[in-house]
């Protein structure tokens, strides 16, 4: 069991103020103890953390590229099986990373069966370059590279799903977390990192430059995502769900109108075919992992 | 200091930042509305709010970015925003 | 102890007496030999290491990123098209000052698509940082492995090497091949043992990112430590030399250049063809020699220049082509003549698996007599 009180991600880090992925580095080593080695791919993390001379990390660090964070932690994990070291392999890298230019070394990695965890800090989006679009985008979100526009709402893809692909993989255990309740998040890269085999765990990191909102409402904002049921909170034992965080749901709306990257769906007219696709998309997640807490009727 | 061959550093120089004069507003603790949840050190994402003997919380505010989060979460409102006088 | 023995097995062998911990692989012509050989010494217990298949060489030397990084020697081969996959990697292993031995089993780049041997594939790294040894034949291939990882390990040093032989023409030949034995190979190459690793006892943050006030610092020491590897080459030849009798203290060697009037210059098992065909002239009264580019990167400017300097004109032979402008070798060549009124001409040569004969060779010395550079050896002008 980690000893949660002690700090191993260092003060004086260039993260912005309220930054969802610094909390979650932080959370994420407070599961991981000092008895570990983390990969991070180049993003936001790895910049925020690591200008030469200055590092946050209080554990042994690489980066290496942006994509080849999984092949890195293959090397790794081969080597300390070789020294028959003990060392925990963490890769801790972002949406862009993991979704897009990392699927090769990431599918790699997991249909090898490396004994190592995977944990995706969520942005939704290549925060780090300057907010473009990536796989992990959500449906209508505005980036600079999926502008709102006279001709355009928007990102036009739903979000890829990255725990079911990985899941199929034959990952043992899979599961999502937030910032918003990060003792659950704790608990579950604990039991990722204790889990034999390659496993993943998809952290919801809201960012308050990329999505438009005061750095203060990172937990606030986080929560309605899952309270809308655009994010779903749960854990994969061998690609079965076994746990779902239930909600009353609150619309959409309530989540999409606190952040700038949807202001478009409301201002300068509101869209109500579009906010009406999000939702559908919310009710689908819903159903899917049957998040609806079902209130007793009189 | 000699340049680190391959761009490596141990860890320590990290601090030589010092974040807090990034602010503009500065959070106060109230520690007579505190419970001491330590809620507001969990979701800190400087990891700069440490409790102290009597189980209370307070910022380091060489690293405090003012960022607001945790007088948002503290279940009882004892943390207030206030423009920085600088 | 002495066989007759494919290029790749040989290859092979000394890669497994060189003791990798881990070994990433990934497929490719004419690489194959090697990594499966590896793969079933594995197997039978004959190679104690982590063999990783990994699904791309980008991959697989991401791969030996983690591993050398954590403290283990580690290794990998390829060629061409693997080689260019690999292009953002290499130069990030050298940044990061990582002691990775690669064997490239030299071939040309598509398009158009070929698998057949030039040097075009290491030839076009020549700017990431990796120490580059060209062998002439197996026997240097299995020799420069034991080299590359001493000297990469060096702790002045601290930089990846490629060991390069010609895909097919070396690779796939059976030549007889000295093997040390397992004590000598370990008497020679002792355990990996690096200063800094990633390790829980001393965290070290490694490939950190450097802000322009100090990328050109990194830059420059990166630089200092190729070129003084120059020196630690040397020594290692040196003591290879005196351990098991094959001499490798010299960056280039010189064949019959002592009175030659042309020398040509070449690297690669291009070399043993030219050593025939001087002896063939040098019988009909002609003196011509051969430099031997055993090192490419560093590149040994000042022994080429010393070489050359009572030559009456040098004659570059390159099986590569920098397109747009000349072949790599002559370009280096050409440096390290300038100030001296040697005349050099440079020729391209057996692209693409092209065969390369002896009278193709003449064909260059002639040319070379005319004063006539700048030209592609063999070009089937009626094909064009």
């Amino acid at each position: 069991m980690a000893d949660k009180s002690c700090e191993l991600f260092d003060c004086g880090h260039r993260a912005c103020g309220g930054c969802g992925a610094a909390l979650a580095a932080r959370l994420m080593l407070k599961a991981a103890g000092t008895n570990c080695i983390v990969v991070s791919s180049t993003g936001c993390m790895e910049v925020f953390s690591t200008p030469y001379p200055e590092t946050a990390w209080k554990v042994p660090w690489i980066h290496s590229l942006f994509e080849n964070a999984s092949a890195v932690a293959s090397g790794i994990e081969a080597s300390l099986k070789k020294q028959g070291r003990k060392e925990k392999v963490i890769v801790m890298a972002g949406d862009g990373a993991t979704f897009d230019i990392g699927m090769l070394c990431i599918s790699g990695a997991f249909e090898r069966g490396h004994d190592f965890t995977y944990i995706c800090y969520d942005n939704e989006a290549y925060m780090n370059t300057g907010i473009q679009r990536s796989g992990a985008t959500p449906y209508d979100a505005s980036t600079t590279t999926s502008p709102a526009g006279s001709q355009s709402f928007g990102n036009k893809r739903p979000k890829k799903d990255m725990p079911q692909i990985l899941a199929a993989h034959g990952a043992p255990y899979v599961a999502t977390a937030s910032v918003a309740y990060p003792n659950d998040m704790i608990q579950k890269v604990e039991k990722a990192i204790n889990t034999v085999g390659p496993t993943y765990v998809q952290l919801h990191a809201p960012c308050c430059t990329g999505w438009g909102f005061e750095g203060d409402q990172t937990i606030a904002i986080a929560k309605l995502a899952i309270e809308t049921g655009l994010w779903v909170n749960y854990e994969m034992v061998d690609g079965q769900v076994t746990k779902v965080k239930k909600v009353v749901r609150k619309p959409v709306e309530e989540y999409l109108k606190t952040q700038k990257r949807f202001r478009h769906l409301f201002k300068p007219k509101r869209q109500d075919a579009e906010i009406a696709a999000i939702q559908a998309i919310a009710d689908k997640n819903a159903a899917k992992y049957g998040i609806d807490i079902k209130l007793k009727k009189e | 200091m000699a340049l680190a061959v391959g761009c490596r550093a141990r860890p320590g120089k990290g601090r030589d930042n010092k974040t807090g004069s990034w602010r503009v507003f500065k959070p106060i603790f109230d520690h007579n509305l505190c419970s001491k949840c330590g809620t507001c050190q969990v979701i800190c994402p400087e990891g700069c709010i440490a409790e102290d003997a009597e189980g209370f919380f307070d910022p380091d505010y060489a690293y405090c970015k003012g960022c607001g989060m945790c007088a948002e979460e503290c279940p009882k409102k004892a943390i207030e925003m206030k423009q920085e006088e600088k | 102890m002495l066989g007759i023995t494919e290029g790749s097995m040989a290859v092979a062998e000394a890669v497994r007496l060189c003791r990798p911990q881990v070994v990433s692989a990934y497929p490719i012509t004419p690489q194959t030999h090697i990594v499966e050989a590896l793969a079933e010494m594995v197997a039978n217990g004959k190679l104690d290491a982590d063999y990783i298949t990994v699904e791309s060489e980008f991959s697989a030397l991401s791969a030996c990123i983690g591993a050398s990084a954590a403290g283990s020697r580690a290794y990998s081969a390829t060629t061409s098209q693997g080689l260019a996959l690999m292009y953002e990697v290499c130069f990030n292993v050298a940044g990061m000052r990582l002691p990775i031995v690669m064997t490239i089993a030299n071939r040309a780049m598509g398009a158009p698509l070929s698998i057949w041997n030039d040097q075009q594939d290491s030839i076009s790294l020549r700017d990431s940082g990796w120490m580059q040894f060209y062998a002439e034949d197996n026997q240097e291939a299995t020799d420069l492995h034991y080299i590359a990882y001493k000297v990469a390990e060096n702790s002045n040093v601290l930089l990846p090497a490629m060991v390069c032989f010609d895909g097919f023409i070396l690779s796939h030949t059976y030549e007889p091949v000295d093997m040390l034995s397992q004590e000598d190979a370990d008497r020679y190459l002792p355990k990996f043992a690096p200063k800094e690793r990633l390790d829980a006892a001393d965290p070290i943050s490694f490939g950190m990112y450097a802000t322009p006030e100090y990328y050109l610092e990194f830059r420059y020491e990166t630089d200092k430590a190729l070129k003084d590897a120059k020196s630690a080459i040397k020594a290692a030849g040196a003591e290879f030399g005196k351990m098991f009798g094959r001499d490798y203290s010299a960056l280039v060697e010189g064949y019959h250049t002592d009175d030659a009037e042309t020398v040509i210059v070449a690297m690669g098992s291009l070399c043993g063809t030219v050593k025939d065909t001087i002896d063939e002239m040098r019988a009909e009264g002609k003196k011509v020699g051969l430099l031997k580019i055993r090192v490419f990167r560093p590149f040994p400017s000042e022994d080429v220049a010393a070489a050359l300097k009572k030559a009456k004109r040098v004659a570059v032979l390159d099986k590569n082509i920098s397109l747009g402008a000349k072949g790599a070798t002559a370009l280096e060549v050409k440096d390290a003549l300038y100030g001296s009124s040697i005349p050099m001409y440079d020729y391209i040569i057996g692209l693409g698996g092209r065969d390369v004969r002896k009278k193709d060779i003449r064909e260059a010395v002639a040319l070379a007599e005319q004063g006539k550079g700048g030209q592609y050896i063999g070009l089937r002008k009626e094909v064009l």
